[in-house]
């Protein structure tokens, strides 16, 4: 039979992070460069301070818009010609924006790079907007909008951060727009907000993989030679919570056989002194399988397939959230287990063993993270976007092993807010309503969609 | 480029593949089992995905979850999935953990039934209902695959009836089923091991010696029906669905040869061109051009016996009705199949396919998962080195010959969804087509 002991851990090898060059070029691009040579292939990622938190009161989506729109045309390509040109070089550009950046981004072998960056270059310098394709985009982003009211997963993140921050806070509002402002979108609207941000000084360059830091500066220097130097000027968030009492809010959707639940509140910018004790906590309370929300709703209850807890890291106080679908009889049940759950971190301290387990694999995993090209770029992204220092990778292992179960206890009971919950559940409210007004969710609205 | 593979078998029948890589203290193991849906018995559909579950429950000296603790604290990531035609079960951890891995999927192919209980099965069971409700009843379009199985494969055919199973043969399971499912299917000569990464292979070796070499080999499995299956439908097939989804999407599936085999490179190139990323032809003239979808897309499902599928997916723009989103992908595929594929488009659909391919293998874990694939359904790992030649290897004429044969109108089954409120005219139209 099989050995029946247990095998011990071996002596473990030491991993560092890739090392990178971060230099400023003369046109005022910052350009990190990571050299990983185990495949011939690199990706190429640019990153420009242009992220849906940009977008001017009444054009929420505009940033998106203009992102989706680089890869559509130039004064020279239409956009067939340059997805047949990045194809035929065996890689496609995918361009989007999030809340904090702007990004165009592929990952080519290295023989075709140069050619893909030339191309790159082209499509972020002279952008033309074609008005059919301003239209189309905007059609295919209505349509998205639109089975999104028959996908209850996404209808549930969106009605959660529409009822949890302030009408006027950019984050209560999708960050690719609704069905309001993207209609009312114009290729004018795209123009401006592409001169007004993107700007040499607001783009960093990142390559990884098979390149050098010479060799990358060349390539970059050469790609976005034409672009004129220049600054966006910054912008300021709104970014309040709509209420400061606990409420809840079901959107019905009748015979559902589940119901999608997030629980939360406003969260935490992504730059805060206490950000590793907050992760660690997160771990513990939903961030793991092994998580105390995943195995009591999981595996001591079977309510669901899974449930997890998050911070959505973003610059301003992205949602703290916690996230699961059970099946429609047990809402009220699971409900009253994540409150229980989201007191007891902030009553008790938590044991050695589930600090060990969050840290020992938040530390443990570090190396797996970052195996590809792609993962290695958008690590150095979250560097640039968030400002963190050069050293974060480096020193990151060490600052997961030095948080305590006191630090834990003073993240969780400074970051987590139970008398300010917010609950959503989609879900059949004639099935559910009885029995989830009985939780004291606070004041209870029915929304039919 | 090639990756190196070592292969041995133990005596117990348990193959093994390895591919050393040492640039980072990274290692994956990989275990295919080769039984899937295929393989389970009539009344118990989802049994195999469900016995993936109970493999997570622990074994004679592994708690209930330890499985997933052991690993996470060692620093780990890990999971399963199951499939119509196998099941695979995988960890990357630390390079210094490599023995924990080993020992942990060994105690559980060789000493699971001791830390079986109805509880646990009780629990299992309404986990995996949830995933169902979760991923299939409250999700648009979620029932696509056991819907296109059923309308594509013959009656009781292995691939016929549902991988995640009906919630009445998902109550019906039990520990008996546990069992017996046990000893058929997991034993060492029913499986693949892989290691890629960062270790020592005759550690590796010893280590494999060790843990598994004192597992029994199984007393054989019993053999799959028939499933050779005619190169064509024979005639048209079509389904449609009213469900609760905003847009009508169209699955359009095609017989197609099985995954591996030469023929397979020029199915997976016609899929290509047809439906991978915006260059593709679908993509160009219903998303770009005409404006008719808002998303058009193909890929091939990898069946590697019987009957392969090529499935080209299409979601309507808001104002297109059914029957024109319908006509309009039937007339892509007649002009493929009347005029052919340009040299261009083929090369287009290559290099694509390269860089996806040569990418993949950065991960140790895809690397293991692919090693244990080629291993598993044809004895040779080391075919994962020969994928880039073979998909060099499919000429325009090929491609040609393949979309001839397989793109008629004798061999297309329409899977379509319509909105649930447009239930009557939808009717009328899917008569009106149907009189046509």
């Amino acid at each position: 039979m099989v050995a029946t002991l247990r095998p011990k851990s071996g002596p473990a090898r030491s991993y560092r992070f890739p090392t990178f060059s971060d230099e400023r070029l003369s046109s005022g691009l910052r350009l990190l460069t990571a050299p990983v040579s185990k495949l011939p292939v690199v990706t190429m990622l640019v990153l420009i301070d242009a992220g849906s938190a940009n977008d001017p009161a009444g054009k929420e989506g505009v940033a998106a818009l203009t992102a989706g729109l680089l890869l559509e045309g130039t004064a020279q390509l239409s956009g067939a010609e340059i997805s047949e040109k990045f194809e035929k070089l065996g890689t496609s550009a995918e361009s989007g924006a999030d809340w904090d950046s702007a990004f165009v981004k592929l990952t080519a072998l290295s023989d075709h790079l140069e050619d893909a960056a030339s191309l790159l270059g082209q499509i972020l310098q002279r952008p033309a907007f074609p008005e059919r394709e301003v239209e189309r985009l905007k059609a295919e982003r209505l349509a998205e909008i639109l089975q999104l009211e028959t996908e209850p997963r996404g209808l549930a993140d969106e009605k959660f951060s529409e009822f949890l921050y302030s009408p006027d806070s950019r984050y209560s509002k999708p960050d690719e727009g609704n069905s309001k402002t993207v209609s009312a979108l114009t290729r004018t609207d795209v123009e401006n907000f592409f001169r007004a941000n993107y700007r040499t000084g607001s783009t960093t360059v990142i390559l990884a993989g098979d390149i050098t830091p010479e060799s990358a500066r060349a390539l970059v220097e050469k790609a976005f030679q034409n672009w004129a130097p220049g600054t966006a000027e910054s912008q300021r968030l709104v970014a309040t919570a709509r209420t400061s009492r606990k409420s809840l809010h079901i959107v019905d959707k009748r015979d559902a056989p589940q119901s999608e639940l997030r629980v939360g509140h406003v969260g935490l910018p992504r730059k805060i002194p206490d950000f590793f004790p907050t992760l660690v906590m997160n771990a513990v309370l939903g961030g793991l399988f092994g998580s105390r929300i995943n195995l009591n709703l999981r595996e001591a209850h079977g309510y669901t397939y899974g449930a997890s807890s998050f911070y959505d890291w973003r610059r301003g106080p992205g949602p703290f959230v916690v996230s699961t679908a059970v099946q429609s009889d047990v809402t009220a049940p699971a409900l009253r287990e994540i409150l229980l759950e989201i007191d007891r971190i902030r009553v008790k301290q938590i044991s050695d063993e589930e600090l060990s387990l969050a840290r020992d694999y938040l530390d443990g995993v570090f190396p797996i993270r970052y195996e590809t090209t792609a993962a290695i770029a958008s690590a150095l992204a979250t560097l640039v976007i968030y400002d963190l220092p050069p050293d974060y990778y480096d020193t990151y292992r060490s600052n997961i092993r030095g948080v305590s179960v006191a630090a834990v206890l003073e993240a969780a009971q400074a970051h987590l807010h139970p008398d300010l919950l917010q609950t959503v559940v989609v879900g059949d409210a004639r099935a559910i309503k009885d029995s989830v007004g009985e939780l004291g969710l606070g004041d209870i609205q029915v929304h039919h969609s | 480029m090639r990756i190196p593979v070592e292969t041995f078998r133990l005596d117990n029948g348990l193959f093994v593949t390895l591919s050393e890589d040492h640039t980072a203290p990274i290692v994956a193991v990989n275990l295919w089992y080769h039984v899937g849906s295929a393989n389970e018995k009539a009344g118990r559909t989802g049994f195999a995905h469900l016995f993936e579950h109970m493999l997570f429950q622990g074994s004679a000296h592994v708690a209930s979850n330890e499985h997933f603790e052991l690993i996470q604290r060692a620093g780990g990531t890990l999971n399963g999935s199951t499939w119509l035609e196998r099941t695979n079960y995988f960890e990357t951890v630390p390079s210094n953990e490599l023995a924990l891995a080993l020992w942990l999927e060994a105690d559980r192919m060789g000493d699971l039934l001791p830390a079986m209980t109805q509880e646990k099965l009780d629990t299992q069971r309404d986990v995996v209902k949830n995933e169902r409700r979760w991923s299939v009843d409250n999700q648009p379009y979620g029932t696509m695959l056991e819907k296109l199985q059923e309308l594509v494969f013959p009656r009781s055919h292995p691939f016929e009836h549902s991988l995640i199973g009906s919630m009445e043969d998902l109550s019906a399971a039990s520990l008996d089923d546990i069992a017996q499912f046990f000893v058929t299917y997991y034993t060492p000569d029913n499986a693949v091991l892989s290691i890629a990464g960062d270790f020592d292979a005759s550690e590796a070796r010893a280590l494999i010696g060790e843990y598994f070499g004192p597992i029994p080999r199984g007393k054989g499995k019993p053999p799959l029906p028939p499933m050779a299956l005619p190169p064509v439908f024979g005639s048209p097939l079509r389904e449609v669905v009213e469900d609760d989804v905003s847009l009508p999407r169209l699955f359009m599936a095609f017989r197609s040869p099985v995954f591996g085999s030469d023929q397979y490179y020029a199915a997976s190139i016609a899929s290509a061109l047809l439906g991978m990323r915006k260059g593709s032809r679908l993509h160009r003239a219903l998303v770009r051009e005409r404006q008719i979808a808002a998303d058009a897309g193909a890929f091939t499902l990898d069946l590697a016996k019987g009957s392969d599928l090529l499935v080209v997916d299409v979601t309507a723009r808001p104002e297109i009705p059914v029957a024109q989103l319908e006509e309009e992908v039937e007339r892509e595929i007649d002009s493929l199949h009347r005029d052919g594929v340009s040299e261009e488009e083929v090369r287009r659909a290559q290099a694509l396919i390269e860089t996806d391919l040569i990418a993949s293998l950065q991960s140790a874990g895809e690397r293991a998962d692919r090693l244990s694939m080629f291993a598993t359904y044809f004895g040779q790992p080391e075919l994962i080195n020969e994928q880039v030649d073979r998909y060099r290897a499919v000429t325009v004429k090929k491609v040609n010959e393949l979309v001839k044969e397989r793109f008629g109108e004798d061999n297309r089954a329409s899977l379509i969804y319509v909105p649930r409120e447009g239930v009557e005219t939808e009717n009328l139209l899917a008569a009106a087509v149907g009189a046509g």
